[in-house]
C-alpha cells in the first residue's frame, strides 16, 4: 500500500515540475511586459488562446505542417501583442495604471466573444495523441515532456536574448529607469514595441505548447490566466527569476493539492498560499524586506 | 423645498408607483434586474472611486447569494437570518483579505491581482464542494411550501420590483451619505497619497477597512437578492472573474465618480444585452460582451470618467474638473 502510494507522490511530483516549466514560461511573458512597460496584460490568457485557436486552424482544418504553423502561430500572437500595444496601450501610458489594467480587461471581454462568435463554443483539439512514456510505474505523457523542453528553451532563448543584444540590454536599461533612457536618446515607442512583440511571442509559444496537452474553446483563458498573474504577483511584478521559482511552487502545489484531493482543491490551496504569501512577502517571493 | 428635491420626491413617486399602473410581465423583470445589477455595481463603486480597484467583488457576490441559498435548503434558516448571516460572511472574508493588504500597503495593481485571486478562490470553492453547492451546474434553493414572507420568495414581480427599488435607493443613499461624510476627504487624501495622508492623521488601514467591508457587505447584498429573485445560482452568474470585471465594466461605462453613474452603466449593459438576446436570439451570444470589451477600452481613453459623469461635467463647466 505504501509503495503504492510513493509511485504517485513521485508522479505527482515530477508532474507539478512539468507544469511548472509552462507556468513559468506564460508568467515570463507577463513579466517581462510589467517589467519593461509597466502596464498588466490582464487579458494575457486570452492572446493564448487566440494562439491555440490559431495552431488548430493551421494544422488541423488548413492541414499545414507542424514546422510551419507552429513558428507561423508565433508570429501571429506577436503581432497581435504588437497591436494590443498600438491600439490600447500606447494611449494610456500616461494614465492611472489602473485603467490600463481595466482597458486590457475590457479586451479580455472583446477577445473571449470574438472567440465565441468566431469559432463557436464548441471544444476543439488537435487531434494528436502523443504517446506516454512509463518510467517504472509512472506514466507521463510526451506532450508535457515536450512543453517542459520547449518552455526552458523559450526561457533560456530570452535570457540570451536580453543579454546579449543591443536591443536587449536596452529593454533592461528601460526597466531600470523610464526616465533617464529617453533622455539618453532611446526611442522608448520602438523598444515598448518589440517588448510586445517579444512577450506576445511567449504567449504564442505557450499556446502551441499548451493547445498539445488541452481542449482549445473561448473561455479557456479563465482556467489558467488567473494562475499566471498570481505567479507574476507572488514572484513580484517584474521580477524574472521570483516569477520563475513561483511557477514551480505553485505547480508543485496544485499537483500534490490535486493527488489528495480534487484539482479544484489543487487551485484553491494554490490560492489561499498565495494570499497568505502576499502577507508575508507582499513584494514578492526573492524581494527584501523594506 | 428647493426645485432640485422636489424632482427627487417626483421621480421616487413615480418608480414606486409604475408598477401599479404599469405591469407588463417582462418589463417589470428587466427593471428587477437593473435594479439589483445597479445596486451591485453601486456597492462596487463605492470604493472603486477611491482608487481602490476590486476585482474580487464576484467572490462577495458568491458568498452574498450561496450562504443564503445553503443555509436555507440544509439547515432550513430562513432567508431573514440566513442574509444577515451571509452578509457577515462577506464582511468577515473581506476584512481577512483587506486588513493584510492595507497594512502591508498592497495598492494599485497589486490590490487588483490580490482581489483577483479572491474571486478565484471562492469560484473554485464553489465548484469544489459540488456535492453541497451542485458545483458549476448551478443551484436552486428549494421553493417554500409554507410562509412566502418567511421564505423571502415571491411569485409576482410587483413585489420583487419594490423590494429592489428599495435595496437600491439604500444604495444610492449610502453613495451619498459617504459623498458627505469624513470618510470620503480621508479617503480622497489617500488615494492622492498615502504618506501625506497618514502625515496629517488619517488612519489610512482603517479607512480603507471601512470602505471596504461596507462595499463587500453591499455586493454581498446584491447576491443574496439575486439568489432570491432568480431562485437559480451557478458560479458564472454570481461569482468569478467574469462577474467581477462585469462590475467594474457597467460602473465605469456609467461613471465611478457620480452617485448614479453605476446604475446608468447596469440600464445600458442590460438593455443592451437583453436587446441584442431579442433580436437576434441565439445567434447573438457573445456579441453583447464583444460590444462591452470595445466600449470598455474606448471609454477608458477617451471618456474615463463615463457616460454620466461626462454629462455632468460638460453640464456645468464652471465645476471643479
Amino acid at each position: 500500500m505504501l509503495e503504492i502510494f510513493d509511485v504517485y507522490l513521485a508522479e505527482a511530483i515530477i508532474s507539478g515540475i512539468l507544469l511548472g516549466g509552462v507556468l513559468a514560461l506564460l508568467a515570463l511573458g507577463l513579466n517581462l511586459i510589467f517589467g519593461v512597460i509597466d502596464v498588466t496584460w490582464i487579458c494575457y490568457a486570452e492572446l493564448i488562446m487566440l494562439g491555440m485557436y490559431a495552431l488548430y486552424y493551421f494544422y488541423s482544418v488548413y492541414g499545414l505542417p507542424m514546422w510551419v504553423a507552429a513558428p507561423a502561430c508565433i508570429a501571429l500572437v506577436a503581432v497581435l501583442g504588437l497591436l494590443l500595444h498600438y491600439i490600447v496601450i500606447e494611449p494610456l501610458l500616461d494614465a492611472a495604471p489602473i485603467n490600463q489594467l481595466l482597458a486590457t480587461g475590457g479586451v479580455l471581454f472583446f477577445l473571449q466573444s470574438f472567440a465565441t462568435v468566431a469559432f463557436g463554443i464548441d471544444f476543439r483539439n488537435l487531434g494528436i495523441r502523443l504517446p506516454v512514456l512509463a518510467l517504472g510505474e509512472m506514466h507521463f505523457s510526451y506532450a508535457r515532456l515536450l512543453a517542459f523542453g520547449a518552455a526552458l528553451a523559450g526561457m533560456v532563448i530570452v535570457y540570451l536574448f536580453m543579454t546579449r543584444t543591443y536591443i536587449g540590454t536596452a529593454i533592461r536599461a528601460i526597466s531600470q529607469d523610464r526616465q533617464i533612457m529617453a533622455l539618453m536618446g532611446v526611442d522608448t515607442k520602438r523598444l515598448y514595441l518589440v517588448t510586445s512583440a517579444i512577450g506576445g511571442a511567449l504567449a504564442g509559444l505557450a499556446a502551441c505548447l499548451l493547445v498539445l496537452q488541452y481542449d482549445v474553446h473561448p473561455f479557456v483563458g479563465l482556467s489558467f490566466g488567473p494562475i499566471t498573474f498570481l505567479i507574476c504577483v507572488l514572484g513580484g511584478l517584474g521580477n524574472f527569476i521570483g516569477g520563475f521559482v513561483a511557477a514551480f511552487l505553485f505547480a508543485q502545489i496544485i499537483s500534490l493539492g490535486g493527488l489528495y484531493s480534487d484539482l479544484e482543491w489543487g487551485y484553491v490551496l494554490a490560492f489561499a498560499f498565495f494570499i497568505v504569501m502576499m502577507f508575508i512577502r507582499p513584494a514578492g517571493l526573492l524581494a527584501r524586506r523594506p | 423645498m428647493n426645485p432640485r428635491h422636489l424632482a427627487y420626491w417626483i421621480a421616487a413617486a413615480v418608480l414606486v408607483g409604475l408598477p401599479v399602473v404599469y405591469n407588463q410581465p417582462y418589463h417589470l423583470h428587466v427593471m428587477v434586474l437593473i435594479l439589483i445589477w445597479s445596486f451591485a455595481y453601486t456597492s462596487w463603486s463605492v470604493m472603486g472611486r477611491f482608487g481602490l480597484v476590486s476585482l474580487g467583488h464576484g467572490g462577495f457576490m458568491g458568498v452574498g447569494a450561496y450562504v443564503t441559498a445553503l443555509l436555507w435548503n440544509h439547515f432550513g434558516l430562513t432567508p431573514w437570518v440566513g442574509i444577515p448571516v451571509a452578509l457577515v460572511c462577506a464582511g468577515l472574508l473581506a476584512l481577512i483579505v483587506a486588513y493584510p493588504c492595507f497594512r502591508f500597503r498592497i495598492t494599485g495593481h497589486y490590490f487588483a491581482l490580490v482581489t483577483l485571486a479572491l474571486s478565484g478562490i471562492v469560484l473554485q470553492v464553489i465548484t469544489a464542494t459540488r456535492n453541497q453547492t451542485g458545483g458549476s451546474l448551478g443551484y436552486t434553493p428549494e421553493r417554500t411550501k409554507g410562509n412566502a414572507i418567511a421564505a423571502l420568495q415571491f411569485v409576482d414581480k410587483e413585489t420583487w420590483y419594490l423590494i429592489a427599488l428599495g435595496v437600491w435607493a439604500l444604495g444610492i443613499a449610502i453613495w451619498y451619505w459617504i459623498d458627505r461624510s469624513m470618510i470620503r476627504y480621508a479617503m480622497e487624501a489617500i488615494s492622492e497619497d498615502e504618506d501625506a495622508a497618514a502625515a496629517a492623521g488619517i488612519n489610512v488601514t482603517l479607512e480603507k477597512l471601512k470602505i471596504t467591508v461596507l462595499s463587500a457587505v453591499m455586493t454581498a447584498l446584491a447576491g443574496a437578492l439575486y439568489c432570491q429573485y432568480q431562485m437559480f445560482i451557478s458560479p458564472d452568474t454570481v461569482s468569478g472573474i467574469s462577474v467581477s470585471l462585469q462590475m467594474v465594466f457597467a460602473a465605469v461605462v456609467g461613471g465611478i465618480y457620480v452617485a448614479f453613474g453605476p446604475t446608468v452603466g447596469a440600464v445600458i449593459t442590460i438593455l443592451l444585452a437583453e436587446g441584442l438576446r431579442i433580436g437576434f436570439g441565439t445567434k447573438a451570444v457573445g456579441w453583447d460582451n464583444l460590444v462591452y470589451g470595445v466600449l470598455l477600452v474606448v471609454f477608458i481613453i477617451f471618456l474615463p470618467k463615463g457616460i454620466l459623469g461626462s454629462l455632468l461635467a460638460r453640464m456645468k463647466p464652471s465645476g471643479k474638473h
